[in-house]
């Protein structure tokens, strides 16, 4: 290179400097854009990963749960109002691991471990659930939040679930299988969505649903899309898979 | 402002490009591990909720059985995704 460039007048140099200032700002917003579309995914895949080995070391060691024998005996036909016992009161704290979040329309290989808690660094793990909403499979509604995009997208694929659809929860021994009923775009401050029974602040809940929370449209947090489903079988894990995930 | 740091670097030619990839490594780790997360939080479309259901209720951890009416959840929005 020729050593010309001390010699540029002032306002030449002045001017390319901005240029160059310029131009590197428009590759950092670029970078940015690579930064939320896929390096979140690896702080997520290392939390899920860590969040699978808490919950096998969980599962794995003894319980002195007086409901297992009780789950069991709650496989009840697929009838929808058929009440499973209730899952054990199990202590989850902010940020433990809850369970697996099954969903065969969205591939045989898609499973999430749940995080405790809707927290921003929650999410940043995996798709959280409501704390103080319903325990898996219980009456109420266990509602469940995740990223459309950025950190794995873990409910990326939600606006493709049909009515009918199976969303399975798997447990320390259960397998809990909902069917989606339907699916809606609210905005963001329709919480009423969440509620034991949606949308019926002071009504007592009756039967176990499900909902599942996220932005829509994609790479907006305009509206919110929400997928509800009602629970159709809780099957003990030692009978192998439920039929939904076993077909599917 | 890049032509002065070329000139300024020594080493000729392998120390000057050594020393680029070595500059434009420690701009990049400083953008991807404290720029950014510091910045993302910020922007409309991670905006997450501000009041987060129930979990100022319940800092110890909550059990996980279904709610008793009084404590069902309340958030103000619902989490951005």
């Amino acid at each position: 290179m020729s050593h010309t460039a001390p010699t540029l007048p002032t306002r030449q140099l002045v001017i390319r400097t901005l240029g160059e200032i310029l131009v590197t700002l428009g590759v950092i917003v670029f970078l940015f854009i690579a930064y939320e579309l896929w390096f979140t995914g690896f702080y997520t895949a290392r939390a899920q990963t860590h969040l699978k080995h808490q919950l096998e070391a969980s599962w794995a060691s003894p319980v002195a749960s007086p409901s297992s024998t009780a789950t069991a005996g709650g496989s009840a036909s697929p009838g929808a109002t058929s009440v499973p016992s209730a899952a054990p009161p199990v202590l989850v704290l902010p940020g433990d691991a809850v369970g697996i979040i099954r969903i065969p329309r969205l591939g045989a290989n898609y499973g999430y471990v749940i995080v405790e808690g809707v927290s921003t660094d929650d999410l940043k793990k995996g798709p959280g659930h409501y704390p103080g909403s319903a325990a898996p499979g219980a009456i109420g509604n266990f509602v469940l939040s995740g990223h459309r995009t950025t950190y794995l997208a873990p409910f990326n694929g939600l606006g493709d679930l049909q009515p009918g659809d199976a969303i399975v929860i798997e447990t320390r021994d259960t397998y809990y299988t909902y069917r989606v009923t339907n699916t809606d775009v609210v905005l963001p401050t329709k919480v009423s969505v969440v509620l034991p029974v949606p949308d019926r602040p002071h009504a007592k809940p009756t039967k176990a649903l499900i909902t599942l929370t996220t932005c829509t449209p994609k790479y907006s947090a305009s509206h919110r899309l929400v997928v509800d489903g009602l629970l159709e079988s809780a099957l003990p894990k030692s009978a192998g898979l439920p039929p939904a995930l076993a077909t599917g | 402002m890049y032509g002065a740091l070329w000139r300024n670097i020594p080493g000729g030619l392998p120390g000057k490009l050594s020393g680029c990839a070595a500059l434009l490594l420690a701009a990049l780790a400083l953008l991807f591990f404290v720029v950014f997360p510091l910045v993302e939080p910020r922007l409309p479309w991670n905006d997450v909720t501000v009041n987060s259901p129930s979990i100022v209720d319940t800092p110890s951890g909550s059990p996980l059985v279904s709610p008793t009416p009084s404590g069902s959840p309340a958030p103000s929005t619902l989490p951005a995704g």
